[in-house]
């Protein structure tokens, strides 16, 4: 498997809570249970960016000289 | 003259010297003003495109929209994070592919990938229209800060062609390295200003965050929530991904781009980008507390939201620190959206009828036209009336027209002729303007479609003719080009 396929993970994820539970509650850290979901997968999205960045054979590849 | 103007004004005076200076020792040609001399490091990029983040859209538009509308408005956190992602895909083969055949804007790349000068000129005049609502936005900004920074004794029009004033000045001296640089001291402040608002003002006003959303939610149940019809989940999913495709479809998002020095930059800012946008978490915080705090506002006064609640909780030295940085964050956007304008018009609008116009010509008449787009964006700032969040969403449907045929170009066998992405994009962005001047929405075209249908974000609807249009187009025009090589 390309590790470029897990950048799908942050978009089911994003969708996930407002579909299967769009509510105030439970407040999570004081906030509404919506934004704590979306705070989270942002945080989510940081870290399974770095995976994939670690796993890309390309990341430190040298861009082709000037011709 | 009082304090708060008198820091405005220092912010303003400051931007444009730092301007000044940045350029010193460089000949402004072409490749210089427009994408720096293509020698941007990491972190000059990373500021460039995180300049994005902080505009005038998010400072006021983002703490309008949640005092407005309430959870609609935590789409904003969303859709960056979701662009960031397929950013680190794209950009790095957009910018591989435009050092390679020097290119300095979006149009240029579109011409040179479909080998097409008039799909170029489509995509020029595609980018200059949504740019105009952009600007707008930032111009309007502007007003609201001097409005509010002068305690209402300057007037809104006339705080707006001040700030366009300043921005073109700073345009004309300037160029994108000095929007870089500037970048840096707004984004300081606007991070220190933003913390604090957002921590102090639910602390004073509601002992905590946690009793401030209790307090919004008693005011207001169900305002956290998405509702069940209009800007519902679906309004959210729809919109969110339309505007993460459509996020680097900005002409000057597309060129910032271009100011890299090497591609593993964008692949290690997908991963820091995130995180610094968090920052929006603490606007909203603000916005809900003027929810309790400065109830009432309506429309577009409520891009006033953020201020409002400022004037009422500090001194003036603090409303005038407040609203330097709100200046910042116009002024630096702004002067990449007039540039950027002026640039794709004198580029390539003109130039492509005029194949003799020298680079030096180009860059002479992309300044002369900086004051016109100023004076545009001046006029619809003072006419119109809109929130700041519904102007930049207008400018997306716009942009998002151009994803389809960029990331099948990208593609290692293009499926897409160039016939096929002139119609595609020509009748998205037709869509676009039929729906916005008729005021439509699927809910009033198709009353009898689902509930979940009918909220879509209607640039949806767009892009889905487009895609049609440009498949259907890109069959018939690769066939009949088969046949002509066969005989």
């Amino acid at each position: 498997m390309k590790p470029g396929l897990l950048a799908i993970i942050p978009f089911i994820g994003m969708f996930a809570g407002p579909i299967f539970h769009n509510s105030v509650t439970p407040f999570i850290l004081g906030m509404p249970f919506i934004l704590a979901w979306i705070v989270l997968w942002v945080l989510i999205a940081s870290a399974t960016m770095a995976v994939i960045y670690v796993l890309d054979p390309m990341r430190d590849a040298p861009d082709e000289d000037m011709p | 003259m009082t304090i708060a103007l008198i820091l405005l004004a220092l912010s303003a005076l400051t931007a444009l010297g730092i301007g000044v200076l940045a350029r010193s020792g460089l000949v402004m040609g072409l490749e210089q003003w427009t994408v720096g001399g293509r020698g941007f490091g990491a972190v000059l990029v990373f500021l460039l495109l995180a300049g994005e983040i902080y505009t005038t859209f998010t400072f006021l538009g983002a703490s309008g929209y949640a005092y407005g509308l309430g959870a609609p408005a935590y789409y904003i956190l969303a859709y960056g994070t979701l662009a960031y992602v397929i950013s680190y895909f794209m950009l790095p083969a957009v910018w591989t592919y435009a050092r390679r055949h020097h290119l300095v804007s979006q149009p240029d790349f579109f011409a040179h990938k479909y080998a097409s000068k008039v799909l170029g000129v489509l995509v020029a005049l595609v980018g200059v229209v949504a740019l105009v609502p952009y600007l707008v936005l930032q111009f309007t900004g502007l007003g609201v800060i001097v409005e509010a920074a002068s305690y209402g004794t300057i007037h809104k029009s006339v705080s707006v062609i001040i700030g366009a004033a300043v921005v073109t000045l700073y345009v004309i001296v300037s160029g994108i390295r000095g929007s870089a640089w500037v970048s840096i001291i707004k984004d300081t402040l606007i991070i220190l200003v933003v913390l604090f608002l957002g921590l102090y003002l639910p602390l004073h006003y509601a002992g905590s965050v946690a009793g401030m959303f209790a307090a919004v939610d008693k005011a207001k149940p169900g305002f956290l929530a998405f509702a069940a019809t209009g800007k519902s989940v679906a309004w959210f999913v729809s919109t969110v991904l339309l505007t993460s495709l459509g996020f680097f479809m900005w002409p000057h998002s597309f060129g910032a781009c271009f100011t890299a020095r090497n591609s593993s930059v964008f692949r290690k800012n997908a991963i820091v980008l995130p995180l610094y946008q968090l920052v929006l978490l603490f606007v909203f915080f603000v916005g809900f507390t003027a929810v309790l705090v400065v109830p009432g506002l309506k429309g577009a006064a409520t891009n006033m939201a953020l201020l409002k609640i400022t004037v009422a909780a500090f001194p003036p030295w603090v409303v005038g620190i407040v609203g330097a940085t709100g200046v910042l964050t116009a002024l630096v956007p702004g002067s990449l959206i007039m540039m950027t304008a002026a640039t794709l018009f004198s580029r390539n609008i003109v130039a492509a009828f005029r194949p003799e116009q020298t680079d030096e010509e180009t860059v002479r008449l992309a300044k002369m036209l900086v004051p016109v787009v100023a004076i545009i964006g001046a006029y619809f700032a003072i006419s119109g009336s809109s929130t700041i969040v519904a102007l930049l969403l207008m400018g997306y449907s716009f942009v998002t027209q151009l994803f389809p045929s960029l990331i099948c170009s990208l593609l290692p066998r293009n499926p897409v002729t160039k016939e096929g992405a002139f119609a595609g994009i020509a009748v998205g962005v037709g869509a676009v303007v039929y729906f916005t001047l008729s005021n439509q929405t699927l809910a009033t075209l198709f009353p009898g479609l689902p509930e979940f249908i009918r909220d879509l974000n209607i640039g949806t609807a767009a892009a889905l003719l487009n895609v049609v249009t440009l498949a259907i187009v890109s069959a018939a025009t690769a066939s009949r080009r088969q046949e002509v090589a066969a005989e």
